[in-house]
């Protein structure tokens, strides 16, 4: 069979947990659409649907209507064989913590049906892959999160599945366990593999990610590459700091005078900002007129809004600070 | 079903037993203290309490308590199997399982046989202690055997109980729950009392209780110390040990396979 240019499709997936009244609808009209050898990025706030999503998508709930496709096989109709050609690493790190991270392996191999022997030298490949091999008959329980992170990945891993699930993978991680789980799906991308990525993590999004949906209310409300999400909040921004609180309203006329758009002044940091077009015409004209001005100018700089702006734009939650028209 | 698909049920059913028994291999201390618990709940009956205690139509107080004592390790079996259940469905495990390409009956079949053989060890163990502080079997080895087979009969019928209550629970430490769901059971039943010596109306269901079946059958299976009570089950005591788990495991299989497929709604 040929693969599908999409290795995940989702149209219209509903799912309600609870009564028509008190229930939650976790899944509002949900759709999806993950180019094969691509990361995608599922980001939104807490509640927003995203574990739901994952769950449909790996066969452990049915949807109460829609359809959803994964390595081409429908996932209500044809669970069986999309379980063959995904692997899910859940919010929680499911691995067995009384055993060991190569009885583990070992374990889900056989129930991969590997056959012992193809089971125990698949365990000693991703224990090696993973770094895991000194702590390999230690218990899982043992393991730091960033370990058992790691050997879950590595469980799901087994079958060397064309699609990955990984449900906020680095929640609860310190930087350097971070770190080892992004080398880690980057090596898995780099073979090919299709991931679907659930995070709140925006900078865990940015880095990864092909392409994010920002799902809130169950509900895709915005997708796109990164750097497109972060266009829709009015492209670059010039920011000012100053040394002298004196010198702030001076320093907010000029950058107005180079803005295209409606200058933010932050008193308390001292910082002066508003979004910009031209970006080397718009800084070299406000450097020069600051000089002139004879004001005191601690940073300068232009940068790209942040993924966190763009998110905070578009959930609820940003929605009641601040609105900006997109 | 083909049978491919029933290859793979019992290889997978296999490959999770293993996977308790592996973790055995782990903490040999848990299961030591699992094995000895029901070791010291006999010699403190037996020691302590054993001279206040008379057994109505008389014989050993110790010999009388030890297949009540089989059968209330068998009822307190439901927790192990509560607890492995729920804490595998807490921590994701159970999910894990369900998005794989595996027999689904899998997950089940090895926790039930896993606990089946933990109370052959827990039986043997125990037997082995009974006959050191006295306990015999009386009347031959085929009623022995009958004994033993009644007394697995009610685990596996319980196995089934622990894996709905497990599927049911919220998280593994609602055992405590289910502590108080067995512990009267247990002890209000033949196990350790004499239900004649019970209040009335205590005594009539204690003699229906399904665990006193099973003891009062073993009583009379071993030719242990113990009159069976005056009640209709406790006279029919050896059908009533093989009714009562049927019934126990025809409530719980069918609940326990709706709860586990439902697990996806
Ligand atoms: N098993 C369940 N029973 C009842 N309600 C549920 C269940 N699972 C999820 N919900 C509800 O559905 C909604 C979506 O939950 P979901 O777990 O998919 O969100 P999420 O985006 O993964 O959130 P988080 O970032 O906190 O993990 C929430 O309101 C949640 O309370
Ligand atoms: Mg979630």
């Amino acid at each position: 069979m040929a693969e599908p240019r999409f290795a995940v499709e989702a149209e219209g997936l509903r799912k309600r947990y609870g009564g028509p009244r008190d229930g939650t609808q976790a899944l509002d009209g949900l759709d999806l659409r993950v180019p094969a050898g691509t990361v995608h990025g599922l980001l939104g706030p807490n509640g927003a649907g995203k574990t739901t999503a994952v769950r449909v998508l790996t066969t452990l709930a049915r949807p109460d209507g829609g359809t959803a496709r994964v390595a081409g096989h429908d996932v209500v109709r044809e669970a069986a064989r999309v379980r063959t050609r995904i692997g899910l690493v859940g919010q929680h790190a499911a691995v067995d913590e009384v055993l060991g991270g190569r009885q583990n392996l070992v374990m889900f191999g056989r129930l991969y049906h590997l056959g012992t022997a193809r089971a125990r030298r698949r365990a000693d490949e991703l224990l090696e892959r993973f770094r895991l091999t000194d702590a390999a008959d230690r218990p899982a329980g043992e393991y730091s999160g960033g370990m058992r992170r790691r050997l879950d990945l590595a469980a799901s891993m087994i079958l060397a599945p064309p699609v990955l699930f990984l449900d906020e993978p680095t929640t609860g991680l310190d930087p350097r366990g971070r770190n080892e789980v992004w080398d880690a799906i980057r090596t898995l991308v780099d073979g090919g593999t299709t991931v679907l990525l659930t995070t709140q993590y925006l900078e865990e999004a940015d880095r990864l990610a092909t392409g994010i949906s920002v799902v809130d209310h169950g509900r895709v409300i915005a997708e796109g590459a990164p750097d497109q999400l972060k266009a829709r909040l009015g492209g670059d921004r010039i920011e000012v700091v100053l040394d002298d609180p004196g010198a702030l309203s001076a320093a907010a006329g000029i950058v107005g005078r180079v803005a295209s758009g409606e200058v933010d002044v932050d008193a308390e940091a001292l910082r002066v900002g508003a979004p910009v077009t031209g970006r080397a015409a718009a800084l070299t004209e406000a450097v020069r007129a600051l000089d002139e001005a004879g004001l005191a100018v601690a940073d300068i700089g232009l940068r790209r809004p942040t993924l966190d702006e763009v998110f905070l734009h578009l959930t609820d939650a940003g929605k009641s600070e601040k609105e900006v028209p997109a | 079903m083909s049978v491919q698909t029933l290859r793979w049920a019992v290889a997978d059913g296999r490959t999770l037993t293993g996977r308790a028994l592996a973790h055995w291999a782990r903490r040999p201390g848990e299961v030591a203290v699992a094995l000895l618990f029901p070791v010291m709940v006999v010699l403190m009956m037996g020691y302590l309490f054993g001279g206040q205690m008379d057994v109505p139509g008389g014989g050993s107080y110790r010999e009388f308590i030890v297949p009540g004592m089989f059968a209330l390790t068998m009822a307190f079996g439901v927790e192990t199997t509560f607890a492995a259940v729920a804490g595998d469905a807490a921590k994701g495990v159970t999910d894990r399982f369900r998005a794989m390409p595996m027999a689904p009956s899998a997950v089940v079949v090895g926790r039930a046989a896993a606990d089946m053989l933990h109370s052959v060890a827990a039986l043997a163990v125990m037997a082995v202690c009974g006959v050191l502080i006295g306990w015999r079997v009386h009347d031959g080895i085929a009623g022995a055997l009958a004994g033993f087979g009644l007394l697995l009969l009610l685990r596996f019928s319980l196995v089934w109980m622990g894996i709905y209550l497990g599927l049911m629970a919220k998280g593994p430490e609602s055992v405590a729950a289910v502590q108080i769901l067995v512990w009267p059971i247990g002890f209000l039943s033949s196990a350790l009392i004499a239900p004649s010596t019970m209040p009335g109306w205590l005594g009539a269901i204690a003699e229906w209780n399904p665990m006193s079946a099973t003891v009062t059958a073993c009583r009379e299976l071993f030719g242990d110390p113990g009159q069976a009570g005056t009640s209709w089950a406790a006279q029919h005591s050896v059908l009533m040990a093989v009714v009562w788990p049927l019934v126990i495991a025809a409530v719980f299989i069918p609940l326990s396979v709706r709860r586990y497929r439902a697990m996806g709604r």
